[in-house]
């Protein structure tokens, strides 16, 4: 990776540690335990990086079963993590209600 | 670059868009969960997109883990019971932060063979690092939440030096990796994954059941670290940004739990808060206390011809599975029309919200659930404050008792009700092992038993009333 190509990519971090910081110290206290599962359902996107070295894996030929198997197992935690992390977060904010009028 | 490269680029940017306002529409309980659906449809997007990028090459490989992991996840999602959410999101971040090693050590393996350029040794062994440390310590964490191990800390002699040999020995090894840009032996990155996940477990073991909150945040954002570091690693703006969003997100919520403990982070990792005053309590055996023990009965009275109740929950409510008893009693007092509202302190529960999550569940309406700074206000004009399983955030001590290990830690000003009624198993001092002075005020009176048996109790003679 060259400089110039690093500094790209540093700069997009830094960007996105700004705005991670402004949208989520908006979010109210009520919804803190939402918050924390909503983002471990984003960083699930650690399964598209599983899913990336998988193909590079299985593409540059590589005939190895531990390896297989550790690739596999990436996958696997991923989808654990995107997909546990989207249902749980859904599950509890479908709880949250304001009070019905009238009551 | 090609006309397919452009597409799942400008893919990943939008899925990106959806994140980011995804999260932002979580700053009201009225737009989360649209919120939520948001940042489900950009990881749909993102998905696919990485899928047309590999070309699908080894999609048999993918569609396997997808289906164990997948299935596994959605199970766990809808039968945990809300009382246990503090353990699951443990478990959730500790996958992710499994995932971003195994991917270094896939990436490690195969990808460079022998040849490595230093940002991608470097970011490749430290996601391999962080990513096992927060593996491992979200399953100490789990475990421990779980109650398969003690909740209190755990410490041995010499606990700090062991610690910081490990670490130094991970120090080692990764300048190791990173000098021979990966061409160090098998068995030298092996140590080094290993030493890593004992660092996880090593550095959970001395936390307490109460410091869950600030953990299972600082874990959350370790995750989200190694996920940004994980894009260094394979050049991919995606998992940057991702990573970023959540370690920020961690980091404010780690920021926010100690602050509301009035304990620098340092003193929650490595103070093993709890664990002497603990033994200290139990060799007393609850001494002589001048408390009031008072029955459901006479608090159903005092309750029902009052004007105003706020409800103070604790980890106490979670243990017992009350919070659907609290709510029938809540109702039962607005029908006779008391104003009941709930007073939720930052750290109450093992995790940042726990309790409103709880109070969620059994249809409390989420604006009568007051945090700190809002319910304080309401103490001095209420008739009743009924404490159910909270302790150490009611203890008065922390603003006047300056040698206590509390002092300095905002509290809910319960002790300013006209009385406070509290639930509670038996005198038992609270996680912290303190003496909690508000048992011992003229205007307190203890209701001892199982929160949720006292509770139903409480309806019923309130009903009968």
């Amino acid at each position: 990776m060259d400089a110039a190509h690093f500094i790209e990519l540093l700069t997009v971090l830094v960007l996105a540690i700004f705005v991670g910081f402004e949208v989520i110290s908006k979010v109210p206290t009520t919804l803190h335990t939402p918050l924390m599962s909503a983002t471990n359902a984003i960083h699930g996107i650690v399964l598209a990086g599983a899913i990336v070295v998988v193909a590079a894996l299985v593409g540059a030929g590589v005939h190895s079963t531990l390896l297989t198997i550790i690739g596999v197992a990436a996958v696997t935690l991923g989808a654990i993590n995107v997909f546990g992390g989207f249902a749980v977060t859904e599950r509890m904010l479908q709880m949250f209600r304001r009070k019905e009028p009238g009551k | 670059m090609t006309a397919t490269a452009i597409g799942t680029s400008l893919a990943d940017l939008f899925a990106v868009v959806l994140f980011i306002y995804g999260l932002h529409e979580l700053n009201s309980p009225a737009t989360a969960r649209r919120g939520n659906r948001f940042a489900m449809l950009g990881m749909a997007i993102a998905l696919v997109s990485v899928l047309v990028q590999t070309q699908a090459v080894g999609w048999w490989a993918v569609a396997i883990g997808v289906a164990i992991g997948g299935l596994v996840g959605i199970v766990a999602a809808v039968k945990v019971k809300m009382t246990a959410m503090p353990q699951m999101v443990a478990l959730y971040n500790g996958a992710g932060g499994g995932a971003a090693a195994l991917i270094s050590t896939v990436e490690h393996y195969v990808v460079h063979g022998s040849s490595m350029s230093d940002v991608i040794a470097v970011s490749l062994v430290l996601s391999a690092i962080i990513g096992s440390v927060s593996f491992a310590g979200s399953i100490i964490a789990f475990l421990k939440l779980q109650e398969v191990m003690t909740g209190r800390p755990i410490t041995y002699a010499g606990q700090q030096v062991v610690n910081a040999a490990v670490l130094l020995g991970i120090v080692a090894l990764a300048v190791w990796f990173v000098v021979s840009l990966g061409t160090l032996p098998a068995w030298g990155y092996l140590a080094l994954l290993l030493a890593a996940l004992l660092l996880g477990v090593l550095f959970v073991l001395p936390i307490g059941g109460a410091d869950m909150p600030v953990v299972i945040s600082l874990l959350n954002s370790f995750t989200g670290v190694a996920v940004a570091i994980t894009g260094f690693e394979l050049d991919s703006t995606l998992l940057i940004i991702c990573g970023a969003l959540v370690g920020a997100s961690g980091t404010i919520l780690t920021v926010a739990m100690s602050r509301a403990m009035n304990r620098p982070l340092t003193n929650v990792l490595f103070g093993a808060f709890g664990a002497k005053g603990g033994m200290e309590v139990a060799a007393a055996g609850g001494g002589p206390q001048q408390i009031r023990s008072t029955t459901a009965d006479d608090v159903a009275v005092m309750l029902a011809y009052a004007g105003k109740v706020i409800f103070v929950p604790g980890y106490g409510m979670a243990v017992a599975q009350a919070q659907h008893s609290v709510k029938a009693l809540a109702d039962q007092l607005e029908k006779r029309g008391v104003k009941v509202l709930y007073a939720i302190h930052p750290v109450a529960g093992r995790m940042p919200g726990h309790m409103n999550v709880l109070l969620a569940e059994s249809n409390v309406p989420y604006n009568q659930l007051l945090d700190m700074e809002d319910a304080n206000p309401e103490f001095p004009t209420s008739d009743v404050a009924l404490v159910v399983g909270a302790n150490d955030v009611t203890n008065p001590a922390a603003r006047s008792v300056t040698n206590s290990p509390i002092y300095g830690m905002p509290i809910l000003d319960v002790d300013k009700a006209a009385n406070v009624v509290v639930l509670k198993r038996s005198m038992r001092s609270g996680f912290a092992g303190i003496e909690n002075p508000l048992y011992e005020m003229p205007n307190t009176s203890m209701l001892f038993g199982d929160a949720k048996a006292s509770i139903d109790a409480l309806t019923s003679a309130v009903k009968a009333l």
